[in-house]
């Protein structure tokens, strides 16, 4: 089954769920799928029963922080009484968030990868996710990992807990703008 | 009737320093007597980032750190990520070097299935005996690797778009040796082993997977065909050059300890099978892909999952570049952490003394589970 395939049947058997093609410019030419996190729950759900997406490899998120484009706008101006074309550079941000990957295969039909990301809505106060361990328990271990270390909080896991950095730490290691506290503050260095 | 106070549960921390967990790995275990009710699994003992550590190299310095995720078999790790980058960098490797990395995954499967099987029974109180016959040929692959990589260990062999050195014609005849004396000590070693009474006893019916949750939970690996699953990515995604081989996929039937016992020692002979074709037809001629440029590797922006079927399961790396020197997101598949998801599920029911078992059955190396 290609992902345009997968695509319209989300859109088909899921009244108002988003679908939309993310192209992968690189050689290996996985391309993805991305699914509003609204109906991501039920999108997985038809994707294991019905797609025969029995597997969920991998489960990990990616931080997209705050990203400038920059753009160049060639226009027409008066300089000095002469009409001249000037280059302007103008800056867009695009707001940043959180995205998780899944890379799902069937085992019965021997297919896959069919990858499925989902976005948060900022890096702050908006990371909920539903969380896709009632439909793989595969995803049980690594998305407890996913809000470890990159703080995505997953609406439905049964046990939400950090796993690999230690119970009272904070922050989350593997976001793009971490800055680990200095040396002596490591309680785990003790006195020194 | 008299009335009975339900049982109070004992809770007990198995480890993290207890020997059967090889290596630092707790579990918080709660006992009604001797069976088990409740088991959690307490990670991060040996967490130290690597993926951070990662995405801070370049594309070739990460090749060493990979050598210490399962520090048992650092050429299958090699090899995980130089495929994942050759996908992403659109790269090609030479027929030599693809048979060069068949040969030295199927040895690093030889010494860590031997490895395992060696463990597991130290973990059912066969001290010492087993576990030395098994290191002693596992000391032999050691030296084959030493002598083609310079480091028994920590290989750092391939690269993508190839392998670091050619082997020699001498190597190979070595190697030739070891794969036809392998087989007599798999004889030996299974005279003793698979039919003994203590080994049957103390794993038929132990910590039985049904087929359906290990499919659910992401087992992969010789626990996923324990349960009779025929999922190999050898000849589901027939990567490298498996295609030009003959071999069986065995497959177990309960999903037992002692499946999962048997799958290692099965494999290990589907394994000489290969390296007896592979040492046979490996072609002359180049060992890198003279496009591939090892420094400064500046991948398009894109992304791309590779996996192999390493000796543990499904080891993948997920690489995310933005077109810089140093990937933007890099992420292991790591077997070990995901067949521990249905470690409690194996366990409820148990008797203490299984869960050592049943945790050696799974076959864990700590730094791939905690990274």
């Amino acid at each position: 089954m290609t992902l345009e395939e997968i695509s319209s049947r989300l859109q088909a058997g899921i009244p108002g769920c988003q679908v939309e093609l993310v192209v992968n410019g690189s050689p290996s030419a996985q391309n993805s799928l991305l699914i509003d996190r609204e109906h991501g729950f039920a999108a997985a759900m038809l994707m294991r029963d019905q797609f025969g997406l029995d597997y969920c490899s991998n489960v990990t998120a990616v931080d997209w922080p705050d990203r400038e484009k920059t753009e160049k706008v060639k226009s027409r101006q008066m300089v000095d009484g002469v009409e001249k074309e000037v280059e302007e550079t103008k800056k867009t941000t695009i707001p940043g968030y959180l995205e998780v990957v899944y890379h799902l295969f069937s085992i019965e039909k021997k297919h896959g990868p069919v990858v499925v990301r989902m976005r948060t809505g900022n890096r702050t106060d908006d990371v909920a996710l539903p969380s896709l361990t009632p439909v793989w328990r595969s995803a049980e271990f690594q998305e407890r990992e996913a809000f470890d270390l990159f703080g995505v909080v997953f609406e439905g896991h049964p046990d939400l807990r950090r796993i690999l950095m230690w119970e009272g730490f904070t922050d989350h290691p593997m976001r793009r703008d971490y800055v680990p506290p200095p040396d002596d503050d490591l309680e785990l260095l003790g006195e020194r | 009737m008299t009335p009975v106070a339900p049982a109070e549960l004992m809770e007990i921390s198995m480890g993290p320093q207890h020997p059967s967990t090889h290596g630092v790995f707790r579990m918080d275990v709660s006992l009604d007597g001797e069976r088990v009710m409740r088991l959690k699994p307490v990670f991060g003992y040996l967490h130290r980032n690597h993926e951070k550590i990662a995405e801070a190299a370049s594309y070739l310095a990460a090749i060493p750190y990979t050598d210490r995720l399962d520090y048992l078999c650092s050429m299958t790790n090699n090899w995980g990520y130089a495929l994942a980058v050759e996908k992403l960098a659109g790269l090609t490797v030479p027929e030599r070097a693809e048979y060069i990395r068949v040969i030295v995954a199927e040895l690093t499967r030889l010494q860590n299935h031997a490895g395992m099987v060696g463990f597991l029974l130290q973990d059912m109180g066969a001290s010492g005996t087993p576990l030395m016959y098994a290191f002693r040929e596992r000391e032999r692959v050691l030296d084959l690797f030493e002598a083609l990589s310079g480091a028994r260990m920590m290989c750092n062999y391939m690269r993508f778009g190839g392998v670091r050195v050619d082997c020699s014609a001498e190597w190979l005849s070595k190697a030739g040796k070891l794969v036809a004396n392998f087989g007599g000590f798999l004889d030996e070693f299974e005279q003793l082993l698979t039919g003994n009474e203590i080994l049957m006893a103390r794993t038929q019916g132990v910590g039985v997977l049904p087929r359906e949750l290990a499919i659910n939970a992401g087992v992969t690996g010789p626990g996923l065909r324990a349960c009779g699953v025929n999922y190999d990515l050898r000849k589901v995604d027939l990567y490298g050059v498996y295609d030009r081989f003959q071999f069986r996929v065995p497959l177990g039937e309960h999903g037992d300890v002692f499946d999962r016992y048997m799958m290692r020692v099965l494999e290990m002979r589907e394994s000489l099978r290969i390296l007896e074709q592979a040492l046979g037809d490996i072609p002359s001629g180049p060992v890198m892909d003279p496009k591939a440029r090892l420094r400064g590797l500046r991948p398009k922006v894109g992304e791309a999952y590779g996996r192999i079927e390493s000796p543990k399961g499904e080891l993948g790396f997920y690489l995310i570049s933005d077109g810089s020197p140093n990937p933007y997101r890099y992420r292991v598949r790591p077997p070990s952490l995901i067949n521990l998801t249905v470690l409690e599920d194996m366990c409820i029911g148990q008797n203490i003394a299984d869960v050592v078992v049943i945790l050696g059955s799974i076959d864990i190396v700590m730094g791939e589970v905690d990274r």
